[in-house]
């Protein structure tokens, strides 16, 4: 039993070292790096997928070590945590002891003030005005009386303000994970094309353990408008969306409602198109061409499970390039100055309802058959396809796409954050000093200052500290 | 060519002549091995043979003689100063025609953003430099690293000028970047103290090989060692804070205020890295070696942030063009 607790009680105090502290923070560090190395699933599961192909033998031992997740890996978590504990155990004796210090009074004079780092004599009693100082006067059967006085304890709140003020952090983050809630989506101008606030109409919705799909507040988005300006070199100067009767949000500038933020992250065009199959049956969609690059050149397709009566053998689909300023097979602006939209089409499987949730922003051509030319269309022109039906592209719209979040966590963080800035410079430039006086029954008088931490204008403090000031009549009862 | 390339040119032609000077110093200055040699030996024609033997300095002790006897030289250090100061001058023209060419804060890609934290990493060193003649030497690091980082700015970085693209449109934008480059410029030249300092106290240790013979020509160990602290306890804060506002604005611009964006990842790094260096110096168990050390780490991630990341990784840090 002993030897156990010994060993625990050794352990807790390596742990709370300064050392294990600083190897903690290094290994904390050099744990990151391979977050910004190896692509991150967080970040999006293309990359991730694309590493897998390129090194198929590496990334599977990567990915069992947690290493395309690096931020939520055990690992990670083992370092950051045991630095929490480290922490704590750090924290708390230290809080103790400065509470102690604060209601204890300045300790007693040193026997020897001319040993301390600052030292002065006085031919008579001085009255020196401490002002700002703790100080506590005693006075000795000999019938010397000595002034203890003291500053800067708020070096040591600040550290200690600073320290907890991580833990604020952590349990604010921590609090977003559990309780948090974020998704994606497109959202296409039209009063035809409502966005409201349901799981399923996410394209990558992320709950929190604690979240339920019913916990997601009501509300609906409707795109009214979507402004975009650029410079004549097709950079962009401004983007704003108009939602649900004159709402306005742009980067930057979130649209808060209640209970969720919506984020404008990206924008581009949805292609309007009618197709008319060899029966004379006629679908339209509107689809988002989501792909796109600066000059908004952007890729798409258009699907048609309908077509030829819905068989899944003769359902249509076109992939699609389109380019608003049409110059060869690039785009010279974003703005739709010469329009153009270039399709390939298919015929067979989409796979639309094969029950398996696909991404329907590109097409899946292993069960199709190409079907026809590929050809380039201006707005309003139609294209025939071998068996005498029509596509006719009709026009477009702009979409926008957003980001809609909750993070209960987010004033917890920043309550920490705060208070490790306030924290932080009381910390590193606080001094903590002191200075004691006596006063000799012979007449004389001696004082010394010590500071506690490095602080290299202490003798000019000290010097004007120990300057007499007053110019009343000696009092030495006082 | 706009006129700020003009500037351009003549602050890094500025730096180069600053750092010639600079190594001059070290090589002909009063305090140079050159230099003394120079001054013994004439002593030693005047003292005669004997004394060879018994009195000559070590060619590494610190010089017993006024500097005073070799005019020639001591005019390197002064003239490596002013011409920083123009250079510098150059630096803030440079930086200021491109401020209002554009109409706005000079940070809004690379090679403003370079240009800015150099700037200001050079008002700091000639503060100090004013406010401390024992660390001027120090300069030579200083303008190496300038004439690199301003070079690199000019040829590599430069595109002309563009107004924001919307995602820089923010208040956070001046808030933001402005104190990310303060605590950089304050970093940097942290950095060069403790380079200084390592190189001074390897040589005080006796260590005679690499860089570590310049050691004789340093200021003082200690001195340096201060200094660097000072500065990193100053930059620190301010990147804190920096990295802090850096995280308000990323809430309202994409949504969250930390994602593990690869520069959100560098700057997490270089703050636990600096975080530690303010950890060591206060243990008094860990040598003030091993602490500046880590301030050279620490540097060596701000760098790794600012080029590497920029370069080598996409994140959403990327619109400022590289
Ligand atoms: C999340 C991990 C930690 C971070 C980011 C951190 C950060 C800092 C910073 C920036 C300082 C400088 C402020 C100053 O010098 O007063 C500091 C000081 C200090 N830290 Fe930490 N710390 C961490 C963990 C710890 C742990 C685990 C311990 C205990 C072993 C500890 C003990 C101290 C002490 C004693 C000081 C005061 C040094 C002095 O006297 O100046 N810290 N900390």
């Amino acid at each position: 039993m002993k030897p156990a607790l010994a060993f625990l009680r050794n352990s807790w105090r390596q742990l709370t070292s300064m050392r294990t502290a600083l190897v903690l923070l290094f290994l904390l560090a050099i744990g990151a790096i391979p977050g910004s190395i190896l692509p991150q699933r967080r970040l999006g599961e293309t990359p991730v997928q694309q590493y897998f192909i390129e090194n198929p033998k590496l990334a599977p031992v990567l990915d069992q070590l947690g290493f395309f997740d690096v931020y939520a890996a055990p690992w990670f978590a083992a370092i950051y945590l045991l630095l929490f504990t480290s922490l704590v155990g750090c924290v708390l004796p230290r809080l103790r002891d400065h509470v102690r210090a604060l209601i204890k009074t300045p300790p007693e004079a040193p026997k020897r003030l001319e040993r301390l780092p600052q030292h002065t004599v006085y031919g008579t009693h001085p009255t020196l005005d401490f002002k700002g100082w703790r100080k506590v006067r005693r006075e000795h059967p000999d019938g010397s009386v000595t002034i203890s006085a003291e500053k800067g304890y708020l070096k040591e709140t600040g550290n200690l303000l600073f320290h907890s003020s991580l833990l604020v952090i952590l349990a604010g983050v921590a609090i977003g994970a559990q309780w948090g809630w974020n998704g994606q989506r497109i959202l296409i101008e039209g009063a035809d094309k409502p966005f409201c606030n349901v799981l399923y109409q996410y394209d990558r919705p992320v709950l929190g353990p604690y979240v339920s799909a019913s916990d997601l507040p009501p509300f609906c988005l409707e795109l009214e408008d979507f402004q975009a300006s650029y410079l004549e070199n097709g950079q962009a100067t401004s983007f704003e969306a108009t939602v649900n009767g004159g709402q306005k949000f742009r980067v930057n500038h979130p649209l808060r409602l209640d209970g969720a933020n919506v984020y404008l992250l990206g924008h581009g065009y949805a292609i309007e198109a009618r197709y008319t199959d060899a029966a004379g049956r006629v679908q339209q969609v509107t689809a988002a061409f989501p792909d796109n690059n600066d000059m908004m050149a952007s890729i798409g397709v258009l699907l048609f499970p309908d077509a030829n009566g819905g068989d899944p053998k003769n359902q249509i689909g076109f992939e699609g390039i389109y380019l608003p300023t049409a110059e060869g097979a690039s785009s010279l602006h974003p703005e739709e100055r010469n329009p153009r939209l270039t399709l390939i089409p298919w015929k067979g499987d989409i796979g639309l309802d094969a029950g398996i949730p696909q991404n329907v922003y590109v097409l899946d051509t292993k069960r199709m058959t190409p079907f026809g030319e590929r050809k380039t269309l201006k707005k309003g022109e139609t294209q025939t396809l071998p068996d005498g039906s029509k596509l006719e592209f009709l026009g477009t719209r702009s979409f926008i796409a957003i980001s809609v979040r909750h993070d209960p966590g987010e004033p917890i963080v920043l309550t920490g954050a705060v208070l490790l800035l306030v924290g932080l410079p009381l910390s590193l430039y606080g001094k903590r000093r002191r200075v004691w006086l006596r006063l000799h029954p012979d007449g004389t008088a001696e004082a010394g200052g010590l500071p506690k931490t490095d602080y290299p204008g202490f003798a000019d403090e000290f010097e004007k500290v120990t300057r007499w000031q007053s110019t009343e009549s000696f009092s030495p009862s006082r | 060519m706009a006129i700020d390339g003009v500037f351009l040119t003549l602050t890094v032609s500025g730096y180069m002549v600053a750092m010639l000077l600079h190594a001059a110093d070290f090589a002909f200055g009063p305090q140079s091995h050159v230099a003394r040699a120079a001054v013994r030996e004439r002593e030693l024609v005047g003292a005669g043979g004997p004394a060879v033997v018994e009195g000559a300095p070590h060619p590494y002790a610190a010089p017993e003689v006024e500097p005073s006897s070799e005019p020639r030289s001591r005019w390197l250090l002064p003239a490596a100063l002013i011409v920083t100061v123009v250079a510098g001058a150059a630096h803030l023209a440079t930086v200021l025609a491109r401020s209002l060419e554009a109409g706005r804060m000079p940070w809004g890609n690379m090679y403003e953003y370079v240009m800015t934290g150099t700037l200001l990493a050079t008002a700091i060193w000639l503060f100090m430099a004013v406010k401390k003649p024992g660390v001027r030497h120090l300069g030579l690091f200083l303008v190496l690293t300038q004439v690199l980082l301003t070079g690199v700015a000019g040829i590599v970085l430069r595109k002309p000028v563009a107004p924001l693209v919307p995602a820089l449109d923010s208040v956070w934008y001046v808030v933001h970047v402005g104190s990310i480059i303060t605590a950089t410029g304050l970093f940097l030249v942290g950095f060069a103290a403790s380079v200084m300092y390592l190189i001074r106290s390897g040589y005080d240790a006796g260590k005679r090989t690499w860089f570590y013979p310049y050691g004789r020509l340093l200021a003082n160990a200690e001195t340096a060692e201060r200094l660097s602290f000072r500065l990193h306890a100053l930059a620190f804060p301010i990147w804190t804070f920096g990295v802090a506002a850096g995280a308000v604005w990323a809430e309202a611009a994409w949504g969250r205020y930390w994602g593990w964006d690869p520069k959100e990842v560098w700057a997490f790094i270089s703050w636990v890295i600096y975080a530690g260096y303010l950890h060591a110096r206060a243990t008094p168990s860990v040598s003030k070696r091993t602490a500046a050390w880590i301030a050279v780490i620490g540097w060596l991630t701000m760098m790794m942030n600012l080029f590497g990341v920029n370069i080598f990784f996409t994140g959403l840090h990327s619109y400022g063009g590289v």
